[in-house]
C-alpha cells in the first residue's frame, strides 16, 4: 500500500470527483462525506510520502511501471513532500472550514462544485509530485481550468473576471508549454531528472537561455507576479469563500513551488544564478513589485480586494527569495510558501466568516466587528500579525531569511522592500482593526452600544482558529521545518 | 558563576498573561479584579523569590524553544533584568489599585478589556527585562507595542484614534523599520544574538557599520522617545491616567530605555564603543533631548501632557547614562530606571487623582487647589522633588551617580547639560506646587472644604510618594543591583 502513495495521491481524488458527480445525482448530501473522506486518505498519503522520504530521502513511482526517461515517473523528494502535506492539507481544512457556506452559496450545485474541487487539487498534487517536464503542463491545466470554472461560480463580476483570468493563464501555460518544447528540442527528453543530466553540456546554447526564460515568464504570468498580477484581484475577490479558500492560497504557491524546481534541479542553480546581474535584475523586479502590490493595496476600501494586494506582494517574496541565490534566501522562499499558504488561508477564512456574517466586506460596514465575532476576529488579527511579521507567528521567521539572505547576498534594496511591506501591511491591517475593534460609543456617556455577538457557526469558527493556532505552532517549530526538511532541499552546490 | 535552570522567569511571565481568561469570563467586577490583584501579586512575589539567587551573584536561565538554528526564545535573569522586573511588577500592584479608584470613579467603559490588556502589557515588560538575547527582547518588545495599542486608544473617539494610530506609526515603524534589519545584520555578522558581558559585535563589524547599527537601535527603540522619534508619547497622554502612569511612565517607556541600555552593554559592548569614540555622539543625542523635551515642558498647561515632555526628558537621562560608557554613569541610568518610575507615577497618579475629583485637566484652572486636595497636592510636590533630583527623595541618588559619571569621563558639558535640566525640571514643577497652595482659590470650584479624590486613588500616591522617599535613605536593592550589573560588566564575572 504504502509504495502506492505517489499514486494514490492522484488516483484518489480523480476517482472521487466522478464518485461524487454520480452521488450528486441521486442525493445532494453525499457529495461532502465523499470529498472529505478523500482529501483525508490523501493526506493521509502525503504525510507518509512525508515520512518515507524523511527516511530514506527520495521516493521514486513509476507509471505503468516504465522506467525513466520513457515513461513518467514520480519522484518525491524534500522540496516537493512538504509541499505536497501542505496543498493536501489546506485544501482538506478549507473543505471542512467552509461547507456551511459553500451550501449555502451553491445550494443546487453541490455536486459540481466539490466535482471542480476534487479536480482542482488533483491537479495541484500531481504538479507537486511529477517528475516529467510535460505531465506537469497536463496537471497545470486540470488545475487551471478548475480553477476558471470555480471562479466563474461566484456572483456579479465573477465571470467576467474568470474570462479575464481565462486569457491570462492560458497565455502563462502555452510560455510554459513552449519553453518545455524548446528544451524537449535540445535534450530529447521531457523527464526532468533525465534533462537536467544532458543539459550542462548544453548550457552555453542560446536555445537552453530562450527556452529558460520563456519557462520563466510563464510561471511568472501564472502566479501573478508584478507586472503580470492585474488578473489576480479580480479574480479572487469575487469569489465565494470555499473557492477563493482554495485557490488564494494554492495555487500561486504550487507555481512558486514550480519555479524553485525548474531553476534547482531541472536547469540546476550552475546555470540559472550563472550571472549576477541577471539575479539582481530578478531580485529588482520583486521588489519592485513588492512595493507597488503594498502601494496597490492601500488605496483599496473593501476587504477582499486589498488581501488580493497583498497576495500578489507575497509573490513577489518568495521569487526575490529564489533570486537571491543564496542558502537563506532559498531557505526563506520555500518557507515561505508553507507560512504564506497557511496564513493566507486562515486570513481569507477570517475574512469569508466576515462577509457572510456582516453581507459587506466593505471598510465601513465593519464596525463594532470585534464584539459581534470575537472568534473570527482573534484569528483575523493572528493572521494580520503573521502576514505583518510580528514573532512568534511564521510569517516573522520567513521573514527573517529572506531578510538574512538578502543583506548576506548585499540586496538592500529587497531588505527595504521587505520592510517596507510589513510596514504598509501594519498601516492595513491596523486600519482595519480599528474599525472592528472600537465601535463607535452612542454619546458622551460613555457607554458602548450594545452589539448582540452574531459569530459564524461553530464548526467554521473553530477550523478557523485552528488554523490561526497553527500560524503559531508553525512559527515556534520553524527550526525543525529548516533543519530536518528544507535544509535538504536545497541543491549542495548552494552556500 | 554557572547559571541556575529554573522555569521562575517563564512563570513570572506568565502569570499576568495567564489571567486574561479570568478576566473575560468574570462577570462581577469586584471578582475580576479581585483577580488582577492575585496575578499581580503572584507576578512579584516569583520576580521576588529570584532576587537571594541573583544577589548571590548567580544568574538564573530557562529556554523556552530554539525557534531557529542557534536562535531561541530564552530567558537568562541577572542583576540589570531584575532590577528592571521589580520596579515594573511591584509598581503595577500598586497601579492596580489606582486603576480600581480611577476607572469605577469615572465610570468608565470596557473596563474588562482595559484590565485584560494591561495584564497583557506588563507579561510583555518583564519578558523584556528577562530577555537573554535579542530576539527575545524583540519579540517581547513587539508584543508590548500590541498590546498597548487598545489602552492608548481607550477613549475610542476621533482623538483618541489618531493618538493610537500615532503610536502605532512611532513605535511599530521603528521596530520594523529600523531595529528589525539592525538584529539581522548583527545576526548576520556574527551569527549570534545572546547578550553578551562586552557585547557581541567587536571584531565583527567596520567602524562606520557600528555607528549606523547603533543609531538604528538608538532610535529603533522608538518607547524610549529619543527625539525626533518623541511625538508619540505626549500624544498617547489621551488614555486613562493610570495606563499614563505605569506605562508611559513606567513599563512601556523604561521598556525602551532599558533596551537601549542592554543593547549598549550587551550587542555592542561599552569597550568597543570607547574604543570607537561613539561616546560623544551618544551623549548629544541625549543631552539635546533633555535639553529641548525640558523647554517644551515649560509651555504646557495640560498636566499630563507637562508631564509627558518631561518623562521624554528624563528618559534621555537613563540613555546618557549608558552613553557616558563609564561604571557611575551606567549605574546612574539603571538607578534611574527605578527612581524616575517611583517619581513620575506618583505624578500621573496625582494628575489623575485631581481630574477623577476636579475634572480639571490644566495646570491655570489648578490654582488653591491645595485647599481642597491637600493630601494629593504634597504627594505631587515629593514627586516634583525626585524628578527635580532634589533630596531627601530617590531622584537624586541616580542624579548624584549620573554627575559623578559625567565627571568621570571628564565631560563637562554634559554636567552642564545635567544641572541645567535639573534647574529646568524645577522651573516647570515647582509653580505648579506654588499655585496649588499660595494662588487665589476658584471658589466656584473648590470651596473650603476638603475633598479628596477617592480612597482607592489616594492610598497608591501615598505609597508612591513614600517610596521615593523610602528610596532616598535605602536605595540599596536597586542600587546593590545597579552596582553589581556594573561591576560584571566592567570587571568581568
Amino acid at each position: 500500500m504504502s509504495q502506492h502513495f505517489p499514486a494514490l495521491i492522484i488516483v484518489i481524488p480523480l476517482f472521487s470527483a466522478l464518485m461524487v458527480t454520480v452521488a450528486g445525482w441521486f442525493n445532494k448530501r453525499l457529495c461532502f462525506p465523499i470529498s472529505l473522506l478523500s482529501l483525508a486518505a490523501v493526506l493521509y498519503s502525503s504525510i507518509g510520502l512525508l515520512m518515507q522520504v524523511l527516511s530514506r530521502q527520495v521516493v521514486q513511482y513509476r507509471l505503468g511501471g516504465w522506467p525513466p526517461p520513457f515513461g513518467i515517473v514520480y519522484e518525491v523528494d524534500y522540496l516537493n513532500s512538504v509541499v505536497l502535506v501542505l496543498v493536501t492539507a489546506v485544501a482538506l481544512i478549507n473543505l471542512i472550514a467552509t461547507r456551511i457556506s459553500v451550501v449555502e452559496d451553491f445550494p443546487d450545485k453541490l455536486g459540481p462544485f466539490y466535482t471542480l474541487y476534487l479536480l482542482f487539487v488533483t491537479g495541484l498534487s500531481g504538479i507537486v509530485v511529477t517528475g516529467d517536464a510535460f505531465n506537469l503542463y497536463v496537471l497545470l491545466e486540470i488545475s487551471s481550468l478548475t480553477g476558471y470554472a470555480l471562479i466563474g461560480m461566484g456572483k456579479e463580476h465573477a465571470p467576467l473576471a474568470s474570462l479575464h483570468y481565462v486569457f491570462m493563464g492560458t497565455i502563462g501555460a502555452s510560455f510554459y508549454l513552449l519553453g518545455i518544447g524548446y528544451l524537449y528540442l535540445v535534450t530529447g527528453s521531457l523527464n526532468m531528472v533525465d534533462i537536467a543530466g544532458i543539459l550542462p553540456k548544453l548550457y552555453g546554447s542560446k536555445v537552453v537561455l530562450i527556452a529558460f526564460i520563456i519557462c520563466m515568464t510563464g510561471l511568472f504570468i501564472k502566479m501573478a507576479l508584478f507586472p503580470f498580477h492585474s488578473w489576480l484581484p479580480n479574480a479572487y475577490a469575487d469569489s465565494p469563500p470555499g473557492v477563493v479558500g482554495l485557490i488564494a492560497p494554492l495555487t500561486t504557491k504550487v507555481m512558486v513551488y514550480v519555479m524553485l524546481r525548474i531553476t534547482l534541479y531541472v536547469f540546476k542553480p550552475e546555470f540559472s544564478f550563472a550571472s549576477a546581474d541577471i539575479n539582481t535584475a530578478f531580485v529588482w523586479i520583486a521588489a519592485f513589485g513588492i512595493v507597488v502590490a503594498s502601494v496597490l493595496a492601500l488605496s483599496e476600501r473593501r476587504l477582499k480586494r486589498f488581501l488580493t494586494y497583498v497576495l500578489i506582494a507575497e509573490v513577489g517574496y518568495m521569487v526575490g527569495g529564489l533570486w537571491l541565490a543564496n542558502r537563506a534566501g532559498i531557505t526563506g522562499a520555500i518557507l515561505h510558501i508553507i507560512n504564506d499558504a497557511a496564513m493566507t488561508l486562515c486570513i481569507f477564512l477570517a475574512a469569508g466568516n466576515i462577509l457572510r456574517q456582516s453581507r459587506s466586506d466593505a471598510f465601513e460596514d465593519l464596525k463594532g466587528l470585534f464584539r459581534k465575532m470575537p472568534f473570527s476576529m482573534a484569528a483575523f488579527v493572528v493572521a494580520a500579525l503573521s502576514i505583518i511579521g510580528v514573532p512568534p507567528t511564521c510569517g516573522f521567521f520567513s521573514k527573517w531569511y529572506l531578510i538574512s539572505g538578502a543583506i548576506e547576498a548585499g540586496q538592500y534594496v529587497f531588505v527595504a522592500a521587505l520592510l517596507f511591506s510589513s510596514l504598509v501591511n501594519v498601516v492595513l491591517f491596523f486600519r482595519i482593526i480599528e474599525i472592528g475593534f472600537f465601535e463607535p460609543l452612542d454619546d458622551h456617556h460613555h457607554q458602548a452600544p450594545e452589539i448582540t455577538r452574531r459569530e459564524a457557526p461553530m464548526g467554521m469558527v473553530i477550523s478557523l482558529v485552528a488554523v490561526a493556532v497553527g500560524l503559531i505552532v508553525l512559527g515556534i517549530f520553524t527550526r525543525d521545518i529548516v533543519t530536518k526538511i528544507i535544509q535538504f532541499a536545497i541543491p549542495e552546490g548552494i552556500t | 558563576m554557572v547559571p541556575v535552570v529554573s522555569i521562575k522567569p517563564l512563570l513570572a511571565v506568565l502569570a499576568s498573561m495567564a489571567v486574561v481568561p479570568f478576566l473575560i469570563y468574570c462577570r462581577k467586577p469586584n471578582l475580576r479584579e479581585a483577580w488582577t490583584f492575585a496575578a499581580a501579586i503572584i507576578k512579584f512575589f516569583i520576580v521576588v523569590s529570584m532576587a537571594p539567587t541573583i544577589l548571590q551573584g548567580i544568574p538564573i536561565e530557562y529556554q523556552v524553544a530554539e525557534v531557529l538554528p542557534g536562535v531561541a526564545i530564552r530567558f537568562y535573569v541577572d542583576t540589570f533584568g531584575l532590577l528592571f522586573a521589580l520596579v515594573s511588577s511591584f509598581l503595577w500592584i500598586i497601579t492596580s489599585v489606582y486603576s480600581i479608584g480611577y476607572m469605577r470613579g469615572l465610570n468608565e467603559h470596557s473596563q474588562t478589556r482595559y484590565f485584560c490588556y494591561f495584564a497583557l502589557s506588563l507579561s510583555a515588560t518583564v519578558g523584556v527585562a528577562f530577555s537573554a538575547n535579542f530576539f527575545t527582547l524583540y519579540l517581547f518588545y513587539e508584543m508590548l507595542s500590541f498590546a498597548t495599542y487598545p489602552l492608548v486608544a481607550h477613549h475610542q473617539d476621533v482623538e483618541a484614534r489618531s493618538s493610537g494610530r500615532r503610536y502605532l506609526t512611532y513605535i511599530v515603524g521603528g521596530s520594523i523599520g529600523l531595529l528589525l534589519p539592525a538584529m539581522l545584520y548583527i545576526y548576520d555578522k556574527t551569527g549570534t544574538l545572546e547578550f553578551a558581558r562586552q557585547g557581541i559585535l567587536s571584531g565583527h563589524a567596520t567602524p562606520g557599520a557600528v555607528k549606523i547599527l547603533l543609531l538604528m537601535c538608538i532610535f529603533g527603540f522608538a518607547k524610549a522617545a529619543v527625539m525626533p522619534f518623541h511625538a508619540w508619547l505626549p500624544a498617547a497622554m489621551v488614555a486613562p491616567t493610570p495606563v499614563s502612569a505605569l506605562l508611559h511612565a513606567v513599563a512601556v517607556v523604561k521598556v525602551g530605555a532599558f533596551s537601549i541600555l542592554r543593547v549598549i552593554t550587551g550587542v555592542f559592548g561599552t569597550d568597543l564603543l570607547n574604543s570607537l569614540h561613539l561616546d560623544t555622539m551618544l551623549c548629544l543625542i541625549a543631552s539635546f533631548t533633555i535639553i529641548a523635551a525640558s523647554l517644551l515642558a515649560l509651555n504646557q498647561d495640560g498636566l499630563k501632557l507637562r508631564l509627558a515632555y518631561s518623562t521624554i526628558g528624563q528618559l534621555s537621562y537613563i540613555v546618557l547614562g549608558a552613553a557616558l560608557l563609564t561604571p557611575q554613569g551606567l549605574i546612574g541610568g539603571m538607578l534611574h530606571i527605578a527612581m524616575h518610575a517611583f517619581g513620575k507615577i506618583t505624578l500621573f497618579f496625582c494628575a489623575g487623582a485631581i481630574f477623577v475629583a476636579t475634572g480639571v485637566r490644566n495646570i491655570s484652572e489648578m490654582d488653591g487647589i491645595g485647599k481642597r486636595m491637600p493630601v494629593t497636592l504634597a504627594c505631587f510636590f515629593i514627586g516634583s522633588l525626585s524628578v527635580i533630583g532634589l533630596p531627601p527623595c530617590g531622584g537624586f541618588i541616580s542624579k548624584w551617580y549620573l554627575v559623578l559619571g559625567t565627571l568621570e569621563s571628564e565631560n563637562l558639558l554634559m554636567l552642564f547639560v545635567l544641572l541645567s535640566s535639573s534647574l529646568l525640571n524645577a522651573a516647570y514643577f515647582l509653580p505648579i506646587v506654588y499655585r496649588g497652595y499660595f494662588g487665589p482659590p476658584n471658589p466656584s470650584k473648590y470651596g473650603d472644604c476638603v475633598k479628596e479624590a477617592p480612597l482607592w486613588c489616594i492610598v497608591p500616591l501615598v505609597l508612591t510618594a513614600a517610596g521615593s522617599v523610602v528610596l532616598f535613605f535605602l536605595p540599596q536593592p536597586f542600587l546593590k543591583l545597579a552596582q553589581m550589573t556594573v561591576k560584571h560588566i566592567f570587571m568581568g564575572p
